[in-house]
């Protein structure tokens, strides 16, 4: 065990010359595919509640697409499927995109959560109390002064608690990027395993670093409500 | 002295229920007129009807000698034919709520200054002195600037709404029941601060079940009945010589 532990605490931790180490890559990949799945969020959620068809049925259908499907069988389609398609390899551009496995992790990571973020902000948006809508009108906004200054700040806010819960299990999802050979805290603890025949060893340090990692972002989001949910405590002060 | 704002044969359908049936009325500057008439007679939809919160289905309405361009949507209402004239105009008539209406995800400070900066374009300093000088006048003490509506009492929250309204410098106000949703104990509050505001030539419309407010303060009293003006009259005709059985009948009440 110790062993293990020498050997592999760098690859686990900090990485060794030249590699990135399994958290560094594991908070990599889930930092990238929440922060893009989330600016891809914000305008797709104020489509998804247009009244105008023609940007609601798209988003509709594309969350529907990626939330009914396991993103085990996104990340294969992505990584191994479109790579075997004749256009992609023809067109330079997007070969050497889809060869490299770490882009098509990502796509598909920033895809699905995008997808779940998509419909949490966009029922949150539908959630937002119609008179405050009315007196942002009242007052002569646009409607992108409403949207920036009054719907989006308050939807967001309100949308936080189910957000946090999205982002942790993101960070759950990511293990199965060591499948398509990124090398992840996963893909490291396999290593480790399958050298020191020591699965319980190896997958408990995996184990930790996921929980050490979830203790500390349900810290940043308890830290973020404190903040900007405020205004829905009940308690005076 | 030159009208503020003319409403002129405004009408207002839902479905086959007709809400207003032809509601005329002007107001000069400096005037309180005051909408009374049971609940369903039309107060609330002729308000929202003034700053097109609801489309009227006919009519016209000119703000400050300007007539207000109207255009037939899918649906037959009318609705403004330029969003541009549409929030001009409604920065300038400041609304109040019934329900007050406030942002809940913003304190009592950032609810006043919010449409002054982002739709009058204020820099926040001046917006915050204009803000304060409005909160001092509805009564509100310096330490509620922080609090959110949810921590305030209604009658708090709707005095932090008159200021939120006041801060836009509107040329009209329109209260929409102010009063309706407080605690018995909190309406003489806002009644208080509305009244103040008559006094300092306010130009307010103010639909109100509160009947001694509406002949206090009031220099013309309209009584809506099932969508018609069935009455109307400096206050003390309205109130103390009733024509019609409709209006004998409400006031008896």
């Amino acid at each position: 065990m110790i062993d293990l532990i020498r050997e592999y605490w760098q690859q686990y931790l900090w990485g060794t010359p030249g590699h990135l180490s399994g958290l560094v890559i594991t908070l990599w990949l889930t930092a990238a595919s929440v922060g893009l799945g989330f600016l891809l969020a914000v305008p797709l959620s104020i489509a998804r509640v247009s009244k105008e068809w023609w940007l609601s049925h798209p988003v509709w259908f594309f969350t529907y697409l990626f939330r009914g499907t396991p993103l085990y069988v996104q990340l294969l389609l992505f990584y191994s499927g479109v790579y075997s398609l004749d256009v992609v390899r023809a067109t330079p551009a997007l070969n050497s995109f889809f060869r490299d496995a770490f882009n098509c992790t990502i796509l598909a990571f920033t895809l699905n959560t995008c997808a779940y973020t998509t419909e949490i902000f966009a029922g949150a948006i539908k959630a937002t109390a119609h008179g405050e809508i009315e007196a942002g009108r009242s007052f002569g906004m646009s409607n992108l002064t409403l949207y920036r200054r009054i719907i989006l700040p308050s939807a967001l806010r309100r949308a936080l608690p189910a957000y946090s819960n999205e982002v942790i299990l993101m960070l759950h999802a990511t293990t199965l990027a060591s499948t398509a050979t990124v090398p992840d805290i996963l893909k490291i603890a396999r290593n480790a395993s399958s050298d020191y025949y020591l699965p319980f060893v190896a997958y408990g340090i995996a184990a930790m670093l996921y929980l050490t990692i979830s203790f500390a972002l349900i810290g940043l989001f308890r830290k973020a409500e404190r903040r900007w949910l405020a205004y829905l405590r009940r308690e005076t002060k | 002295m030159t009208d503020k704002l003319v409403v002129e044969d405004l009408h207002k359908r839902y479905g086959t229920n007709e809400v207003l049936k032809g509601v005329s009325l002007r107001a000069r500057s400096g005037d309180v007129i005051s909408i009374i008439g049971s609940s369903g007679s039309g107060k609330t939809t002729l308000l929202r009807c003034i700053n097109f919160l609801e489309r009227p289905n006919a009519g016209r309405i000119i703000l400050d000698g300007a007539v207000i361009e109207l255009k037939k949507d899918k649906k037959g209402d009318l609705s403004p034919a330029d969003p541009k004239q549409l929030q001009k105009m409604r920065s300038k008539l400041a609304m109040v709520f019934q329900h007050f209406n406030l942002w809940l995800h913003l304190n009592a400070l950032e609810n006043v200054i919010e449409a002054p900066i982002h739709v009058l374009g204020l820099s926040r300093g001046e917006a915050i002195e204009r803000a304060r000088r409005n909160l001092a006048k509805v009564g509100l003490s310096p330490e509620i600037e922080t609090m959110y509506p949810v921590h305030l009492s209604g009658g708090q929250q709707q005095r932090v709404a008159i200021a939120r309204a006041l801060t836009m410098d509107p040329e009209i106000m329109l209260f929409d029941e102010p009063t309706s949703a407080l605690d018995p104990e909190l309406v003489g509050e806002v009644l208080r601060v509305m009244q103040q505001l008559a006094m300092e030539g306010r130009t307010m419309l103010i639909a109100t079940h509160e009947m001694r407010f509406a002949r206090n303060v009031s220099k013309q009293v309209i009584f809506l009945d099932q969508g018609r003006i069935e009455e109307e009259g400096p206050p003390g005709e309205v109130f103390e010589h009733p024509r019609s059985d409709r209006l004998k009948q409400f006031l008896s009440k």
